[in-house]
């Protein structure tokens, strides 16, 4: 049934794809964290056109599934624009532009979450707009929410593997291409489904252990 | 040769059918999870709640598409051949189950303590108490995640293009293959499908919320 050689055998393999997973993870979480500042932005927009279109463009990559968004940057892209898109990079982009439409979500709550009273008060002490982000609200707004932001990292690692789709040689690609040389699927795919488990859950223990000590500081 | 995208239709609404079908059925079976998995872990038997959180734990921390692979095609190796619609429906099910377990359980957890006192006081048996008075009250509170779910449920069935289920996704990338030059009409005509299935969903939950708080919350 399970082979512990052969598992001992594939398993520098996978973590050397894992290696790839977790670059493709970061870069993409990057690019989200970016991105989806400017469309928390864009939707605030007093010029009204512009925060219409961006509910639009995020309700419609929300909407959609991240595989065939990834499918459209990785084959019609190309044919659009003339310009052939390396796969890693389709995944990056192509995770990290969804993702940004739920952390601008994020980003929308926690600038919601600054009470009026601060607005007020820089407009009394007659800070310009961006004096007023950068030093009163984004330094309030963005502690609370890196929790929020700790879990969603972990959710597109957790995305990842939809890459292997467009030959993005990350962990499942990795498992698949040991699969079809060695046609045994038990072992390979038990050990990829382990190491998601074992790094998301650590992960997810230090988020929550992140959200303990931020609650403590601000004494709840 | 293809005249226009309007021929590309009838291949992909068949595929729209299958996937319909998985989110139909995944989408009960999770939600039926959901519950199961939720109550269970506020079990006052130890055993109920070990074993609900450690497969909670476990569908939360790996990721939906290598379970689909480890259903379908690992599981053959220990002699359990599933098959393709069983797989999909399978995962997808219980991925979402575990996700939904814990909208269930913070859902109880928030109806006030007040209620179940009164459960007590008025001598109701046990399912009484959750049947009739907490469930009630908490089902409200879990309309907006569950629907919420419910989109990103019906987005993940394209995953079941990689076990080869003749879905939305692979119909469409079947085409593609078929007629390279119409790639983008075939991709933009499988996004905005996508799109409908998902919006009219969520419409229908937003709606269905609105009539079941009116006058409650």
């Amino acid at each position: 049934m399970w082979d512990w050689k052969y598992a001992w055998d594939i398993l520098p393999q996978l973590l050397s794809a894992l290696k790839m997973t977790v670059w493709v993870t970061l870069c993409a979480f990057v690019v989200a964290l970016i991105i989806g500042l400017l469309l928390a932005f864009a939707a605030r927009s007093q010029f009204k056109p512009l925060s219409l279109i961006t509910k639009g463009v995020i309700e419609f990559i929300r909407n959609t599934p991240l595989l065939v968004q990834v499918f459209f940057l990785y084959y019609s892209l190309p044919v659009l624009t003339g310009i052939s898109i390396p796969a890693f990079y389709a995944g990056v982009i192509g995770l990290g532009l969804h993702y940004s439409t739920y952390l601008s979500e994020v980003y929308r709550s926690g600038i919601e979450g600054v009470p009026k009273g601060q607005w007020e008060a820089a407009t009394a002490l007659n800070y310009t707009k961006a004096q007023t982000w950068r030093s009163i609200i984004l330094p309030q707004a963005v502690p609370p929410i890196i929790p929020v932001l700790g879990n969603y990292l972990i959710v597109m690692f957790k995305e990842t593997p939809i890459l292997c789709a467009i030959t993005l040689v990350e962990m499942m690609l990795t498992a698949k291409n040991i699969v079809s040389q060695s046609f045994r699927a038990f072992e390979p795919y038990t050990l990829v489904g382990i190491l998601f488990f074992i790094i998301s859950y650590i992960a997810s223990l230090l988020v929550q252990r992140l959200e303990k000590r931020m609650n403590l500081q601000r004494g709840k | 040769m293809p005249d226009s995208w309007i021929d590309f239709l009838p291949t992909l609404l068949k595929g729209a059918e299958i996937t319909i079908v998985v989110a139909f059925f995944s989408a009960i079976l999770a939600l039926v999870v959901s519950f199961v998995a939720g109550l269970g872990r506020l079990s006052k038997l130890w055993i109920i709640r070990t074993l609900t959180a450690v497969y909670v734990e476990i569908f939360r921390g790996t990721s939906l598409l290598v379970q689909l692979f480890w259903l379908y095609f690992a599981l053959p190796f220990i002699g359990i051949e599933l098959p393709k619609m069983l797989a999909a429906i399978l995962a997808i099910g219980l991925n979402f189950g575990a996700y939904g377990s814990e909208i269930v359980r913070s859902a109880v957890l928030a109806v006030p303590k007040g209620q179940w006192e009164a459960t007590v006081a008025l001598n109701m048996k046990p399912w009484q108490r959750l049947w009739n008075v907490i469930l009630p009250q908490a089902s409200l509170r879990m309309l907006p995640p569950f629907g919420n779910q419910l989109v990103e449920l019906i987005k993940s069935t394209s995953l079941v293009y990689f076990i080869t289920m003749a879905d939305l996704t692979y119909q469409a990338m079947v085409l593609r293959n078929n007629y390279i030059s119409w790639t983008t009409e075939i991709l933009v005509l499988l996004l905005l499908m996508y799109f409908v299935i998902a919006t009219l969903v969520s419409l229908a939950v937003r709606l269905l919320e609105r009539k079941l708080t009116a006058g409650r919350l």
